[in-house]
């Protein structure tokens, strides 16, 4: 995994509360057996519209995304943060995230910003009012800057951690490989097997 | 001091704990399907990785496999590489499949439970939401991404930082003809779609302790409906007798020793909740949505609200969007809802249950006209079982659709899926914008409001039905 420190770009302002992870790739694009390719799927049925904000050429080339409370809820799919990332975006800011597409976004290396909800109103602002402002996520801060807004935003520290370091999970849970062993060997003996 | 029963089973997995690091948990069972899974095994390919406790693991076809002509290849030529690719990699990780064909394949979370994998104080993942489903007999069971369906392969094992707890007690008996359905979108309605985040939910009260073990998934199902990270329900002797002498339940001493241990999993009389929601079971009527989220639901008797009237602007906002979508005027009242197609299915709803209640009500009636009845089981088990008991023989003589087994037009990922505009009385669990089909418009129902419906042709429930000689 890429190691993320801090992210500068021109964003994207998409307001939109509970965008679910049907809208972000809608099932049909999810018949894949790669990781990539999914920038086809995302959003795919509000592109359509040529008013979409996605398809406003001021806005092409924007890599953070700032969208309204509860993105990404709904689905398991990590599809959802492949085709953010498949079509450019390294960051997405909210004032809540769904746990799971969190969760994700950490695996995958999409850096999920929590932020205040007037954060997400003023980050609107300026970049409506100026598409080419740039938008800084400083991982190592914990901050997001833009023209004169700075203001915090949330992260666990683990996930911080793994990002800062481009850390593979499997890898450092593997690391404890003689705790497992410990764990299963005093599993009861009459827990479900499927084979 | 005391502890709840979510943090008893979570407490029993920790392999590892550390200060500043999520809790390393064991996994006691994996389920897996073609969607989530590809990416996963080609991640253990390229690093030259095993899967750790094949033993553990079980793959099944549901998300996009055709519930017609299943004699014959699958037709959409991605959807069959899918499912090929999720074959090859059973035969060659040494993971058990169930297969389309198979008497035990159907929708991962149907085949779980009914072949008593699915055991009190379990964890349970699976790369699909809805595996909060497997809650209902006192486990912790959640939805992963492919990544972490990567790392359960390889290691058995998931690094999670703790919840918080919360407590859902539902006080009272539901009323005659309000059902497990109702109450879950009554509460969904009364949270909003992001009132559970952060939280293992446990549900409990009389209305949740007098529901069957089937009704119980139904509600914790939905948990995720409402952005829980999991839902479940204390093990009592309803779940035991659910659970024995299913294929894979404990026998004979093994038995008594997970019955000894089941019966220890409940909530301690000092334990404390970081939240409790307290409901009445006895106010609740039959429930549906009328937007494009699950929380946006009403009464059956009531109508499609008015954006005006909504002072959360945010909500307003989304209000006036998803009428637009769903082609709703304000103020509509909800049982004047033409619909034309009623979708019975789902890991929500499509276990033998509810077709029992769904051919209840139609039986001895007619499918209006201009409308379409498609009943999907959740099973190839549930299906066998509905046609031994001549269910699919009730739904075919209204004028039904009787099909095979699968998730279908819950999410349409095979050919089952709305037209642009066509509005569904659904049985499933989302009625996100295109869900079922591109601009199809789905409203969300228990099967006895689903069935009802599709005699009258609008959203109706079996009390609304005239009394049959």
């Amino acid at each position: 995994m890429e190691k993320i420190t801090t992210h500068t770009g021109t964003a994207l302002p998409l307001r939109r509360s509970n965008v679910d992870t049907d809208q972000i790739i809608p099932a049909v694009y999810l018949k894949r057996v790669t990781r990539t390719g999914f920038e086809d799927g995302l959003f795919a049925a509000w592109r359509k519209d040529p008013d979409f904000v996605i398809n406003k050429p001021e806005y092409a080339g924007a890599s953070v995304l700032v969208a309204g409370p509860d993105f990404g809820t709904g689905s398991s799919r990590e599809h959802a943060v492949w085709a953010l990332m498949d079509y450019g975006f390294k960051v997405v800011v909210s004032s809540r995230f769904a746990d799971i597409f969190r969760g994700n976004s950490g695996k995958a290396g999409l850096l999920a910003a929590q932020v205040e909800p007037d954060v997400v109103e003023r980050l609107w602002a300026l970049v409506e009012a100026d598409p080419t402002t740039q938008v800084t996520v400083d991982l190592q801060a914990r901050e997001v800057r833009a023209g004169d807004l700075v203001a915090p935003f949330q992260i666990d520290d683990y996930t911080r951690w793994r990002l800062l370091e481009g850390l593979d999970d499997i890898g450092i849970t593997l690391s404890h490989e003689e705790d497992i062993t410990a764990y299963e060997a005093r599993r009861p003996t009459w827990k479900p097997a499927t084979l | 001091m005391g502890r709840t029963l979510a943090e008893k089973v979570w407490d029993e997995h920790v392999v590892r704990s550390a200060e500043g690091e999520p809790d390393l948990l064991f996994i006691d069972l994996h389920l897996i399907h073609e969607v989530t899974s590809p990416q996963a095994f080609e991640g253990l390919r390229l690093a030259g990785r095993p899967v750790r406790r094949p033993d553990l693991t079980l793959a099944t076809e549901d998300h996009n496999v055709p519930t017609l002509d299943l004699d014959k290849p699958i037709a959409d030529p991605v959807s069959r590489t899918q499912v090929e690719t999720l074959r090859r990699n059973a035969e060659e990780f040494g993971v058990r499949l169930h297969p389309l064909g198979d008497v035990e394949q159907g929708i991962v979370h149907v085949v779980g439970p009914q072949l008593g994998l699915t055991q009190p104080g379990m964890t349970v993942v699976c790369g699909d939401s809805h595996t909060s489903t497997h809650g209902a007999f006192g486990a912790i069971a959640f939805g992963i991404g492919t990544s972490e369906v990567e790392h359960v392969l390889a290691t058995q094992t998931l690094p999670q930082a703790k919840p918080k707890t919360m407590a859902v007690t539902v006080n009272g008996s539901l009323p005659d003809g309000v059902t497990a359905k109702d109450l879950v979108l009554t509460l969904i309605a009364h949270t909003g779609t992001g009132g559970g985040q952060g939280y293992i939910v446990e549900y409990r009260g009389q209305a949740i302790e007098e529901l069957s073990m089937e009704a119980r998934m139904t509600i914790c199902n939905m948990s995720i409906e409402w952005g829980a990270k999991a839902g479940l329900i204390a093990p009592d002797q309803v779940t035991l007798d659910y659970l024995q002498g299913r294929p894979h339940a404990p026998k004979g001493e093994d038995w008594d020793a997970a019955v000894a241990h089941w019966t220890s999993l409940v909530t301690d009389e000092d334990a404390t909740f970081d939240k409790e929601i307290v409901l009445d079971a006895g106010a609740m009527t039959p429930f549906v949505t009328w937007g494009t989220n699950p929380g946006q639901g009403v009464p059956l008797g009531g109508s499609v609200p008015v954006p005006a009237e909504i002072a959360d602007e945010g909500d307003r906002v989304a209000a006036e969007k998803a009428l637009e979508y769903m082609g709703l005027a304000a103020g509509t009242p909800m049982r004047d809802i033409k619909v034309d197609t009623v979708f019975v299915g789902s890991c929500t709803n499509g276990r033998i249950e509810d077709l029992r209640a769904a051919a209840e009500v139609i039986q001895g009636r007619k499918v209006a006209n201009d409308t379409r009845l498609l009943v999907v089981p959740g099973s190839v088990r549930v299906r066998l079982q509905a046609e031994e008991e001549g269910l699919d023989v009730v739904f075919k003589e209204a004028g039904g659709e009787w099909r095979g087994a699968g998730c279908s037009m819950c999410l349409g990922m095979n050919p089952d899926q709305l037209e642009p505009g066509e509005r569904s009385a659904s049985t499933s669990n989302r009625n996100f914008e295109g869900r079922q089909g591109k601009g199809g418009r789905t409203h969300l129902v228990s099967p006895l409001v689903a069935a009802a419906t599709a005699v009258t042709g609008h959203l109706s429930s079996p009390a609304d039905l005239p009394a049959q000689a």
